[in-house]
This record gives structure tokens, C-alpha cells and sequence, in this order.
């Protein structure tokens, strides 16, 4: 038995504590928007906050989140309308989709971390975050953007 | 010749009649439970506290069973010993044991029949407690509810399993005697002096220990390997590139994590659980007495200019992905490890400053990559996630390439094969 909050709502599952986060949010949990990708933690698609904190569910074992806050892409914001999500659409950011969700979970992470990110910081923090159809110039220009956005409301 | 032969034996007999009479320690008279009612509300939360700062439930508490009612195994190189069972139930646990049969066991292992304890139970810091707080751990133990549970066999082989043979231990290695205030020293330096060095038994990990299991009191603090870990140094040859000063000694006791040395994780997690229970003020002076022992003030400190040096090679190499273990490292780490403002985030470890990059043995380091850290340890509330699926080949890559390029000391040999040796312990235990 593991419980935690996801998206603010307090669960209990009952699985082996080594199953992968991942596994749990999708096939029992039933919230499909994280998504799996290499499995191994090595492309970024199945990024979530843990804490607040972007983490790869598919190498974190449930067990680890005993307690803890998780937030999925579902949760990221109750209106689909946080800032990174804003500029996301305005740019039109993706073109296949699938890595979004998680793209869009390490930047909103990012952000927190670095108000106003360099090319180099976003470079180092995003690099873990594939994305095959290539749309990083894309993505790097709706990072800067969710930041002028945030900067200028606080 | 004869005469000489006489003389031997009987210098025999004698030596053996010395020594049992030294290994012989009477039976203390059972007794009848004393009701709860009988011990003071504030004198069971003093004990509480006491018994949260000694860790007491992490050994006498088997995985899933009964607080403090015994079972945990704990390895060691002698064979495996079962912790007992200290609720006060009468027949399998401390219940008919007075206030001076319990007293005897802390402050000098032994147990109210008259037998030694092993040396798996630390006495040997115990036996400096004062006797008030053995009375607030005795009134604390007396008022948990009682759990019928027999002790289990221990596996160690003879003549070890000789419990008078503990007396010659003793004799060796053992002095009884309340802590020793340090009149040259402040009052806060030893109240964390007592701290450590009884109740919290900081040495029973962090001190080597000689071929019959006692501590090297010479080498106090130089660090050991306890359960597949490495239990850091705590005096000055301690390798963090930041001095444990008395400031992040603090945050790291307190908060589990210290932004210039990194996370509390494996045996040592359990360590700030239990500490958690004691007042700032007590963690205050367990930091004073550590960063005097450590040499803190001799070190140079984590001024911003080290600070800005640090993370201006955090940048430098952000960027270089040609190198397999720098692409390596860039995808799975960096991500969280990354530090690119002017401030170190304790939440975004700063690995060219992380203790376990900087020992000379990689066992933490590779610990933490394979297995990661849970939400409850370390910083509380975030996850390290478990490289496991990683090969053995890939996660010796990112510690050699960490080790290459955050520290100037010489590389770890066998890299490859101590993953595989750590992965094995890890798998053999579940």
C-alpha cells in the first residue's frame, strides 16, 4: 500500500512498491496525459512533479512517493492555462505531441528555478527532454515567453 | 619441573577464577510490570525524545512488525543478530526488568538474567547517559504497549556465541563510566558532545572498528563502511571541498539535506528521522561539537567566489555533449543537477560539491544512482528516481565522468565491478 496526493486528491494503491510511478498513474490512477517513453529515464516524455520538483515517473518506484505531492500535466493547472501551457499554445509549440506533456512539466519546473533562464540555462535543464519531431527552437522561444509572462505578473 | 608445572597451573585456575568471577554477573530479581499510571506524563516524553534520537526503534523494530519488538537481523561479520524485544512484555520482552535491571543493560550491557549483551548493541556509548535520561528511556519503554514476541535464534558461530566471552570483550575494549564534561569547552560544545557521543551513538557508524568489532578509539570519527555504505569521516580528513561548519551541519541535521554537501540517504536517513524529535537547541550543539571535531574554522568557507567558481564549470560543461559520458550525464542528470544562477538550490544538488563524488571509496554514489532517494529521506517531500535499468556499465561512466570532472582526486579503480557488487548486495536483501 502506498498513498500520496495527486493533483491535490489523496490516493491509495495497492501495488509493489517497486512498480514504476508511471505505470501507476496511467493504468490505476487512469490519467493517460504522462506519457511513456524510453522507460529507462533517459527522453524526458513521463516527466511529473514530485514535491514540485520535475521527476521521471518511469524509473521512480511508488513506493519512493509515500507522502509525498505528485502533480501530472492534468493537474498542472485547473484551467489548462499556466503560463508555460499559454505560451505552448500561442507558438504553436508541438507538432506530433507526444513529449509535450512532459516538455511542458520540466519547464514549468524550470521556471521556478530560473525566473528569467539563459539559452544556456534552458540548454542544460531541458536536455533530458526529447523531442524526435524537433521542435526545440519552438520550445526554447515559449519558455522565454512563460517567463516574460510570470516575470511580469509578479 | 615439576614445581614449574604446579606453578603454571595454578596461575590457570587463578586467571580462570579471576575471569569468571568478572564475567559473572548476578540475575537481577524479576518483577511485576509496573501499570503505566505508576511513570510521569513528562518523564515518558522525555523518553520519547531520548528513544527517537537513539534510533531505538530502527533495530529493536522488524520491517513490518511491532514497534520495538524485536526481530530486526543486523549482519555482521560475526553472523546475523536478532534484535530483542524491549516492550514490557514480561516473559519476551523488558516487562520484568526494575529500573536497575534496565539501568545495568544501558550502562553496561548486561541483560537483567546476568548474561552479557553483544556489542551490536552500542553500551558503549549508552553507558555515558546520564542516569536521569536512562530513567526518562525506562519510564518511555515501560508505557508501549506490550507485544508477545520470543527472541529469535541468533546464526553466530561458536565461540563467539559465548556470552561470558563478552566479559573478556569488555575487559579489552569497554569502560563503563558516565559522559565526561570537557571543562575547556563551552556548555553547548558538550551537550553535543553528550549527544553524539551517547544516546545518539554518532561513532557506532562513523569509527572504524579493530577485528573483534570494538571501535578504534584512536581513529574517533575517520570514518567506515557500515551496510553497504560509507559512513563519511566526521573529523578533518573529512573530503568535502565546503568545511561542515557549524551552519550547514545544522540545515543537513535538521532538514536532511545541506546545499554544500548533499542529501542524508541510506543508513544515514533513518539518522534524521530520529533527530527530528530533538529541540533546535540540541541540534545547535551537536553542530558546535561537529564542527570543532571536523576542524571547520581551519577550512576555507563557501564564500560566493567559490561559489561562482563552482557553477561557472557547472555551465562550461553543460554544453560539451560529444563525449558519450558527458551525453550521458547531460540527459539523465542534468536536468535536476544543473546550477546556473549564482546561488546553489539545495534542491538541485550540486554534485562538485557532494561528499560521496569526493570520497575515496564510489559505494554512495553508486548507492544513489541505482536506488535514488525516497520522498521521506533526505529532502523531504522530493525523489532521486532509481537509475537501476541502467547497466552496470553506464552508471560507472557517470561516476567516473563525475569524478573526473567535479574533483581533482584520483579516479575510483573497478568502477564497473563495484556496480555490480552493489546492485548483487541490493538484490540479495530484498
Amino acid at each position: 500500500m502506498t498513498k500520496f496526493t495527486i493533483n491535490g486528491r489523496a490516493v491509495t494503491v495497492d501495488v509493489e512498491g517497486d512498480t514504476p510511478l508511471l505505470w501507476v498513474i496511467r493504468d490505476d490512477i487512469g490519467l493517460t496525459g504522462t506519457k511513456f517513453g524510453c522507460g529507462i529515464g533517459m527522453c524526458g516524455a513521463c516527466t511529473i512533479h514530485v514535491g514540485g520538483r520535475a521527476t521521471r515517473s518511469c524509473i521512480t518506484p511508488v513506493a519512493a512517493v509515500e507522502g509525498a505531492e505528485v502533480t501530472t500535466i492534468e493537474g498542472l493547472d485547473p484551467a489548462g492555462a499556466h503560463p508555460v501551457q499559454q505560451a505552448w499554445r500561442e507558438l504553436q509549440v508541438p507538432q506530433c505531441g507526444y513529449c509535450q506533456s512532459g516538455q511542458i512539466m520540466q519547464a514549468a519546473a524550470m521556471l521556478k528555478d530560473f525566473p528569467s533562464p539563459s539559452d544556456e540555462d534552458i540548454d542544460a535543464v531541458m536536455n533530458g527532454s526529447l523531442c524526435r519531431c524537433m521542435t526545440y527552437v519552438r520550445i526554447r522561444a515559449a519558455i522565454k515567453q512563460a517567463a516574460a509572462v510570470v516575470a511580469r505578473k509578479s | 619441573m615439576k614445581r614449574v608445572l604446579i606453578g603454571i597451573a595454578v596461575v590457570g585456575v587463578l586467571g580462570l577464577a579471576g575471569f569468571g568471577a568478572l564475567a559473572w554477573k548476578p540475575a537481577i530479581a524479576p518483577i511485576t510490570p509496573p501499570a503505566p499510571s505508576n511513570f510521569p506524563p513528562d518523564l515518558v516524553a522525555r523518553g520519547e525524545i531520548l528513544a527517537s534520537a537513539g534510533y531505538c526503534g530502527e533495530c529493536h523494530t522488524a520491517k513490518g512488525g511491532q514497534p520495538y519488538a524485536g526481530g530486526y537481523p543486523m549482519v555482521t561479520p560475526f553472523g546475523t543478530i536478532y534484535s530483542t524485544n524491549i516492550t514490557p512484555d514480561p516473559r519476551t520482552g523488558i516487562g520484568a526488568w526494575s529500573e536497575a535491571a534496565f539501568r545495568r543493560a544501558m550502562q553496561d550491557g548486561v541483560a537483567r538474567d546476568g548474561s552479557h549483551l553483544l556489542p551490536a548493541f552500542p553500551f558503549d556509548h549508552f553507558t555515558k547517559l546520564s542516569d536521569a535520561d536512562v530513567s526518562s528511556l525506562y519510564a518511555y519503554f515501560m508505557t508501549r504497549p506490550a507485544v508477545d514476541a520470543p527472541a529469535q535464534q541468533n546464526t553466530i558461530p561458536f565461540p563467539f556465541n559465548i556470552r561470558a566471552l563478552q566479559a573478556g570483550w569488555k575487559l579489552l575494549f569497554f569502560r563503563s563510566g558516565r559522559y565526561d564534561p570537557q571543562p575547556a569547552q563551552s556548555a553547548q560544545w558538550n551537550r553535543g558532545a553528550y549527544l553524539a557521543e551517547s544516546i545518539s551513538h554518532c561513532g557506532a557508524c562513523h569509527t572504524p572498528r579493530n577485528l573483534m568489532g570494538a571501535e578504534k578509539r584512536s581513529r574517533s570519527f575517520a570514518g567506515a563502511a557500515i551496510d553497504n555504505w560509507i559512513a563519511p569521516p566526521l573529523d578533518n580528513s573529512n573530503p568535502s571541498p565546503a568545511p561542515w561548519d557549524k551552519d550547514e551541519l545544522f540545515a543537513y541535521l535538521r532538514t536532511g539535506v545541506s546545499r554544500f554537501h548533499g542529501s542524508a540517504a541510506g543508513p544515514m536517513a533513518p539518522v534524521i528521522h530520529g533527530l527530528s524529535k530533538l529541540p533546535d537547541a540540541d541540534i545547535e550543539a551537536i553542530a558546535v561539537y561537529f564542527a570543532d571535531v571536523d576542524g571547520a574554522t581551519n577550512r576555507p568557507a563557501m564564500d560566493p567566489a567559490a561559489i561562482r567558481q563552482v557553477l561557472a564549470g557547472d555551465r562550461l560543461r553543460a554544453g560539451l555533449q560529444y563525449d558519450p559520458a558527458t551525453r550521458l550525464y547531460t540527459a539523465a542528470c542534468a536536468s535536476c543537477h544543473y546550477n546556473g544562477a549564482d546561488k546553489i538550490n539545495p534542491l538541485r544538488p550540486e554534485l562538485t560539491l557532494n561528499t560521496a563524488v569526493h570520497l575515496d571509496d564510489p559505494t554512495n554514489l553508486i548507492q544513489v544512482i541505482l536506488n535514488g532517494i525516497d520522498a521521506k529521506d533526505g529532502a523531504v517531500g522530493v525523489v532521486m528516481p532509481a537509475f537501476r535499468h541502467f547497466g552496470d556499465a553506464d552508471i560507472a561512466r557517470i561516476a567516473a565522468y563525475l569524478r573526473a570532472t567535479r574533483t581533482s582526486k584520483a579516479s575510483w579503480p573497478d568502477l564497473e565491478k563495484k556496480v555490480a557488487t552493489i546492485r548483487q548486495q541490493r538484490s540479495s536483501q530484498e
